[in-house]
């Protein structure tokens, strides 16, 4: 469940009229309604967040999930409420790297904590803030299914796993140098093993 | 050597892909059953095969299958599982991203038994990457024909989706997988009504683990009995673990039902036993819910018989001095493992992954993270272990579903174990970390 604290939301209308899918992510939206029977469209809501997130700059506005409302058509509480709850979804805005170190049980066996201090110092910000330059964010994570090859982190879509201070080095410039948002939906994503 | 029936050809180039996987003999099930049987004999062979639920729960596949409701006209849905949330858990990964083929095809195997027009796979959210490597195979299956309409001619038609999660370990739980399939919050349902008569949309539903319906494509290969010959008593088949912890290989291993405990963690073939010279101090043997045990009673039961791989033998004593094979999560600790921290990182897991519905629960798991958190911050009391005890025994059985079960079980066991270790902790009001130097070696190994 998402720790984000949420008050009530500034809803802009001007902003609101600016959002819209690009034709890529609509038809993608759209293939994913066609995954359920008539009627049954808000099963897509889910699937449908993580293409908006990757869209709207790697995170939901009010804005944003008003207009992914009227997209499903079902009502903005009905998104607010879904986005509120899963952890993947940003409610503010975030660093284009979000860096997620998991700390549960056999991660934290195998050092997790020293990677999350490391990275701390690395980037000089602590878990749940972002670099000045708005570059990375550093979260912690709950059990990513990576125990195996502990410790690990996430960045989008991929999974950089059996870290040492070096690999998280490494990860820092290489994505430091190609200076874009990754995303959860990204294609070129790279696992490590 | 094990014999092994779902991961045996992970390591063949390009197994992901359609054409060396139906090359290794891939889709036979779909052909034998499609062709050759009806679905009741489908279903037949999973219950003589005596395959037990995967994920967690060990209930037997063939008895979950023939309580799905029938009625006329209306649809039924298979649903797999793939939301592997359960700390200590990757097995279903490493088989959807090694081989998504076999996934898929036991989906439609499993959906032709149950008479399903369409199945969703709902793949927690992390696993992004593991969903478009699904997504891939689906597509290739449907451009060969084997999802689609009228599959090898007959008149059996079926649609298969991935459906992807937004990162809630509740959604684990079937009635909240479900309530995250229709587009809400991932909130368990009361049961009954279960699955079976209403539960997607409120449709009779089967919800399998990934595993699960893999098993059924050897099952209807080489037929229920043949299945039933791995294994010991009503443990039978093969399984995933998967290990990890301080052991010198962790991995996915597939094992026969009924190896000793202590051969799958010290023998070469599978964990290859405790790096750095160091002893075996606790195992949490099924992912984080099941108790953990000390050394001795996880190699042998309370009689002093040897522990062996399987749901009885594991579970012998009880939760006294015994545990669950759950799914399969594996986790071995060393003799510096603070059993106090380990607690707290389960602890703060059940926090975060609450979904508030239930007051026990809600507070509870916030309430001993908070106090677990005292032990490590040196301003713990003696008699904050009792507390813990009381609120555990509090959450127990008084919840819509298990997770307030999964949050209380490793509390007790920890204390019931380990007492002491917290009772010296409160005392010295200080903790110290003392397995700091040896995860440190593993990092800049």
């Amino acid at each position: 469940m998402s720790s984000q604290v949420h008050g009530t939301q500034h809803f802009d209308k001007a902003k609101r009229a600016e959002v819209k899918f690009s034709d890529e992510a609509m038809n993608v939206v759209q293939t994913i309604i066609s995954h359920y029977p008539e009627g049954k469209q808000k099963s897509a809501l889910l699937p449908v967040l993580h293409v908006a997130q990757a869209e709207f700059g790697g995170w939901l506005s009010p804005e944003v999930m008003d207009y992914v409302a009227s997209i499903l058509k079902i009502k903005p509480i009905e998104v607010f409420e879904v986005a509120s709850f899963y952890t993947m979804y940003n409610l503010k805005p975030m660093g284009k790297c979000v860096l997620e170190v998991c700390q549960t049980s056999s991660c934290w066996l195998n050092g997790a904590e020293d990677i999350v201090k490391y990275i701390e110092k690395k980037l000089n910000i602590k878990v749940g803030e972002t670099t000045a330059d708005g570059m990375f964010s550093l979260k912690v994570a709950e059990c990513l299914g990576s125990c195996g090859t502990a410790p690990m982190l996430q960045c989008g879509a991929s999974y950089h796993e059996n870290l040492t201070y070096e690999k998280v080095d490494k990860i820092l410039a290489d994505y430091k140098s190609e200076g874009k948002l990754r995303s959860y939906t990204d294609h070129d994503y790279k696992n490590t093993l | 050597m094990g014999k092994k029936l779902l991961i045996h050809n992970d390591k063949v180039a390009n197994i992901h892909t359609l054409e060396v996987y139906r090359a290794h003999g891939g889709y036979a099930s779909v052909e034998k059953a499609l062709k050759t049987m009806t679905p009741d004999q489908v279903t037949d062979e999973v219950k003589k095969s005596g395959l037990r639920g995967r994920g967690g729960a060990g209930f037997p596949t063939g008895m979950k299958w023939s309580f799905l409701a029938k009625p006329e006209g209306v649809n039924r849905y298979l649903v797999c599982n793939a939301d592997e949330s359960e700390p200590g858990t990757f097995k279903d990964r490493y088989l959807m991203e090694k081989i998504p083929h076999a996934l898929i095809e036991g989906m439609i195997t499993s959906s032709y038994a149950l008479g399903a027009k369409s199945s969703y796979i709902y793949i927690r959210g992390e696993y992004f990457y593991v969903a478009r490597i699904v997504e891939k195979a689906i597509a290739e299956a449907y451009a060969a024909g084997w999802l689609g309409k009228n599959i090898l001619g007959t008149d059996f038609s079926h649609d298969c989706y991935v459906q992807v999660g937004g990162g809630a370990y509740i959604c684990g739980e079937e009635t909240a997988l479900l309530e995250s399939l229709e587009g809400k919050r991932g909130n368990p349902r009361i049961k009954p009504p279960f699955p079976a008569v209403a539960g997607l949309w409120g449709c009779p539903t089967v919800v399998n683990n990934v595993e699960t319906i893999a098993a059924v494509v050897p099952i209807v290969n080489d037929g229920g009995e043949e299945y039933a010959k791995i294994g010991i008593g009503k443990s039978t088949g093969t399984k995933l673990i998967s290990a990890s912890g301080h052991i010198n290989k962790p991995g996915v291993y597939e094992i026969e039902l009924g190896i000793p405990v202590e051969e799958f963690i010290y023998s070469e073939e599978y964990c290859g036993g405790i790096r750095n010279g160091k002893k075996m101090k606790a195992v949490v043997a099924g992912g984080s819910s099941v108790p953990i045990l000390p050394t001795e009673l996880i190699l042998k039961t309370a009689k002093g018989e040897p522990r062996l791989m399987t749901y009885e033998s594991l579970s012998d004593g009880g939760f006294a001095t015994g545990t669950m094979l759950g799914s399969g999560g594996f986790i071995v600790m060393d003799e510096d493992t603070s059993i106090v921290k380990n607690l707290f990182t389960f602890s703060r897991f059940y926090h975060h992954e609450s979904c508030g519905q239930c007051s026990p629960c809600r507070e509870g798991t916030g309430w001993m993270e908070k106090i677990l958190k005292k032990f490590l911050n040196g301003t713990a009391n003696e008699s904050d272990v009792d507390l813990l005890w009381d609120i555990q025994s509090k959450i127990e059985g008084k919840t819509i579903c298990p997770l307030g079960e999964a949050a209380a079980w490793p509390v007790a066991a920890a204390i019931r174990h380990f007492k002491q270790e917290f009772l010296d902790v409160a005392r010295n009001k200080k903790f110290v970390d003392v397995s700091h130097y040896n995860r440190l070696n593993k990092i800049n190994a």
